[in-house]
């Protein structure tokens, strides 16, 4: 019992390093996708709006990599049981972030301005 | 295995497994670990929702174009990134067991967050020395709680990072360790997850307002 428990334990524990090439390719990555959009924003020619979309859909990809190449993330580790926990805090995170710039946005059009307040007799 | 459906004491009926199965020490752990990363990440969640409704909200104080020195900024993501690398060697040294080198990595990581918390301390002092504290506006107040919270994470995943220097300079690569520095390495690279959204969504977003 107690040299399998020793060997379970070895095989979670060495899952999580991954191997130098791996390490590397993530690194790697990670370089590129961070590097673009710095340029972009401080170099960069393309109009806000573009800026904008390009540095958030290189963000998102470089939090895939590290979760992979860093996090060493898979559908198998702990019976699926991380996946899961992953999955369910990207639905809370979505939902707490997009319902509260949806709700704050619509609160902040339709405060009545101070100064035109002001202004009424 | 079975499950008790008869009388443990006096005829009152018992509706769980009785049975001692055996738990092996820390099996449970890197779930368990996985699972507060991800409540972490609900809490960064928050704060970058609260950046995201009052980010704009100066109060005719200072915006982040006035703030933000964009090649600071790049310089801290890149030492965050490069202590990442490192804590990958760090453990692939771990797998080797080969201690030297992965006590080495491991200071070389240290390093690199020690440096990362010294360039964001100076743009706080550089900020606040501008006027631009969090009580200004509520950009500013939203900006420290989350970048703010994000340091002091570093921060004390600096001292977890010394505290298992010592303790595997003292005990060595036991297998408690081993399970200790994959947490810590499971913690550090979160930590540079974090930072993606932060260098995305509030150093570079807002440069470009």
């Amino acid at each position: 019992m107690s040299s399998d428990a020793h060997a379970h334990a070895h095989d979670s524990a060495d899952a999580h390093a991954g191997t130098r090439q791996g390490q590397l390719i993530g690194f790697g990555a990670s370089v590129v996708l961070t590097a673009i959009p710095f340029l972009l924003v401080m170099h960069g020619t393309l109009d806000k709006q573009a800026t904008a979309l390009i540095i958030m859909a290189f963000a998102a990809v470089q939090v895939v990599v590290h979760m992979i190449f860093f996090l060493h993330m898979n559908t198998k580790a702990e019976g699926g049981w991380t996946m899961m926990a992953l999955i369910f805090t990207i639905i809370m995170v979505v939902i707490a972030l997009s319902g509260s710039l949806w709700v704050m946005h619509h609160l902040t059009t339709n405060m009545m301005p101070v100064h035109e307040m002001g202004q009424t007799p | 295995m079975t499950v008790a459906m008869g009388s443990m004491k006096a005829g009152e009926p018992v509706f769980y497994v009785v049975d001692e199965h055996e738990h092996p020490e820390g099996s449970s752990t890197m779930l368990g670990f996985w699972i507060y990363l991800m409540s972490d990440c609900l809490i960064f969640a928050i704060l970058f929702a609260v950046y995201g409704v009052l980010g704009a909200k100066y109060a005719a104080g200072p915006a982040p174009k006035d703030l933000f020195d964009l090649s600071l900024v790049a310089v801290n993501t890149s030492f965050l990134l490069l202590s990442s690398l490192t804590y990958g060697f760090a453990m692939l040294s771990m797998q080797q067991n080969r201690v030297g080198a992965m006590q080495a990595w491991l200071a070389v990581t240290g390093l690199f967050g020690l440096a990362f918390l010294g360039i964001e301390l100076t743009e706080f002092a550089h900020m606040i020395h501008e006027g631009a504290t969090p009580q200004r506006s509520a950009f500013l107040s939203s900006f420290f709680t989350l970048v703010g919270t994000h340091g002091l994470h570093v921060t004390f995943g600096l001292i977890w990072l010394v505290t298992l220097m010592v303790q595997v300079k003292t005990y060595g690569l036991i297998e408690a360790n081993r399970r200790r520095l994959v947490c810590l390495s499971m913690f550090w690279h979160f930590l540079d997850v974090i930072w993606i959204g932060v260098f995305t969504f509030v150093y570079l977003m807002g440069m470009l307002r």
